[in-house]
């Protein structure tokens, strides 16, 4: 009860959304799979989107680094606003967004090339650094991600040779050594062991300092540990938003509480 | 456990021995027939080898030499020709698996390049006979590159479209949610990735045009004489095989034997280092 109290304290203050969606729909092809979508992502927290499969909780992530330009047939509607812009309409130039909201995916996608190799990569798409800024930036990605210790004696070694939860936790530095100031992480532990996956979670956490998070998950208990608030949907839409700790112990909604007991989905 | 009756688990085995037989037999009928054509371009080849072949012309009859011109003739063809086709294919490939996925226009495409795949050598020897022996009035190194090319041009396509579909979309995806341009995702992801396959493709299409005779019968020809010049008719080994080994003179025959060896080990080569190269790639 006194968890439930703060929380609906908290959510009367209600901090700095960075992303606000408003009326946001999306299609593929003649399919709605997101209907009338207005969220907002707080600055500096982790907003989790739960929901059973098909309800269009990836779908949301992938409208917000526009990756569904890349597929004919798909289109959204409404408004994304971040910093006065609106990210989905056509004017705004894809490849400046997605240098500041940053993605990483379910399965690890290490590049075929060395460990230095992969972050560097997407530094140089955009940033001219020296050698020496280079060094640094790749240093500190990985320190960041928790993986520096682990790989700093193999550096020039392949990406591909680390084992699965390093080269997600890769990925995740891949990710912010673009200096993003969003991350956006698609299910990002559904393929690792329990010990990889809890390395990463204290990582979304940790991260949270100077990010703007959203992560997809199946995982309640993921949801609960490392985010500050939680999105719940299902066939398209949005069914409840609140304080995680509101969400999981007094929904509001019917359909909420019986997903996150297990009752369905 | 129940046990199956008796006679259905013979008459499993039965048929399983009799497919084993047939395809065993199969195998060794096709061995035997590679065997045979190995030993007997290795027996007839290796008794014509010597130094001479390297360093003396295609012999008038009734003397002796070498086959100098046509080994460089050939080297200089094949070379120039995959130059020319490798590049081309590459791009179409890259064009069909990235930037025209599914539209028409590319399954189009991709229908032609099958057909030109398919298409018998001779054809398009005769094709760039017309459009560049005809018109020039003679036959030329150019126009035998040309033709090695359009051979190899269809190989490169198909292998460059294929290897690249191959690789995973999470990885194109992963690349673009960094802010890579398509470009850029494609030269420095895609083809780092699919580098193996698209390089073994341009190899086995190497091994390809480097014995293709039809296309040369019809331009380059051939030249009794060493030249570094592809303006003139240039020998070439495929045709100096194919000629030698039609004539009536003992010195020739042992010559194209000879020629048959030395490409037969040149394919060899180049398949065995496409196929360790794709090993070492899948690793």
């Amino acid at each position: 009860m006194e968890t439930a109290m703060s929380a609906r304290e908290a959510a009367q203050a209600p901090p700095v959304p960075r992303i606000m969606m408003e009326n946001l729909h999306f299609f593929y092809g003649e399919t709605e799979a997101l209907k009338n979508i207005t969220l907002a992502l707080p600055q500096c927290q982790a907003t989790g989107m739960i929901g059973p499969s098909g309800c269009g909780k990836s779908t949301l992530l992938r409208v917000l680094n526009r990756m569904y330009d890349l597929y004919p047939g798909q289109r959204a509607t409404g408004r994304v606003m971040m910093d006065g812009e609106n990210i989905i309409s056509p004017e705004t130039d894809v490849n400046r967004l997605r240098s500041r909201i940053g993605m990483v995916f379910q399965k690890p996608t290490p590049f075929p090339m060395s460990v230095y190799e992969n972050i560097a990569f997407g530094v140089r798409l955009h940033e001219r650094l020296g050698r020496a800024a280079m060094d640094e930036r790749v240093e500190w990605s990985l320190v960041r991600a928790a993986l520096w210790d682990e790989v700093k004696d193999r550096l020039r070694g392949p990406a591909t040779s680390l084992s699965g939860g390093q080269q997600q936790r890769l990925c995740i530095a891949r990710s912010i050594a673009v200096r993003p100031e969003v991350i956006l992480l698609d299910e990002p532990t559904s393929a690792l062991d329990p010990i990889s996956t809890l390395k990463i979670e204290e990582l979304i956490d940790e991260l949270k300092t100077d990010f703007t998070i959203a992560i997809v998950t199946h995982n309640m208990q993921q949801a609960a540990r490392c985010t500050d608030q939680v999105a719940f949907f299902y066939l398209g839409e949005l069914i409840e938003v609140g304080p995680t700790a509101q969400v999981f112990t007094t929904p509001r909604q019917r359909r909420t509480q019986e997903y996150i007991t297990g009752r369905f989905g | 456990m129940r046990r199956r009756p008796a006679p259905l688990v013979l008459r499993r085995q039965m048929i399983n021995g009799l497919a084993l037989g047939l395809a065993g037999f199969a195998t060794l009928l096709g061995l035997v027939a590679l065997i045979w054509i190995l030993a007997t371009i290795i027996v007839n080849g290796a008794a014509a080898l010597g130094p001479q072949l390297f360093t003396r012309d295609t012999p008038p009859p009734g003397s002796m030499g070498g086959l100098r011109n046509a080994l460089v003739g050939s080297a200089i063809m094949t070379g120039l020709g995959v130059l020319l086709g490798a590049p081309i294919g590459i791009l179409a490939g890259t064009h069909l698996a990235e930037f025209g996925r599914a539209s028409r226009f590319a399954e189009t495409i991709r229908f032609i390049n099958d057909i030109l795949l398919s298409a018998p050598s001779i054809v398009t020897g005769l094709f760039v006979y017309q459009i560049v022996v005809q018109p020039s009035g003679h036959f030329s190194g150019f126009a035998g590159v040309l033709a090695l090319a359009l051979v190899l041009l269809p190989v490169v396509v198909r292998s460059t479209d294929e290897t690249l579909r191959l690789v995973p979309i999470s990885l194109r995806e992963a690349a673009l949610a960094l802010g890579a341009p398509h470009w850029r995702m494609v030269l420095r992801v895609l083809y780092p990735a699919a580098r193996t396959g698209m390089l073994t493709g341009v190899l086995l299409g190497i091994a390809r045009i480097s014995g293709e005779t039809a296309p040369l019968l019809f331009t380059a020809l051939n030249n009794q004489y060493f030249t570094f010049d592809p303006a003139q008719p240039m020998a070439n080994m495929p045709v100096v095989i194919f000629q030698f080994a039609l004539s009536p003179y003992e010195a020739w025959h042992a010559l194209a034997w000879a020629g048959a060896l030395l490409m037969t080990l040149f394919v060899l080569l180049l398949s065995v280092a496409a196929r360790r190269l794709l090993r070492t790639g899948s690793a």
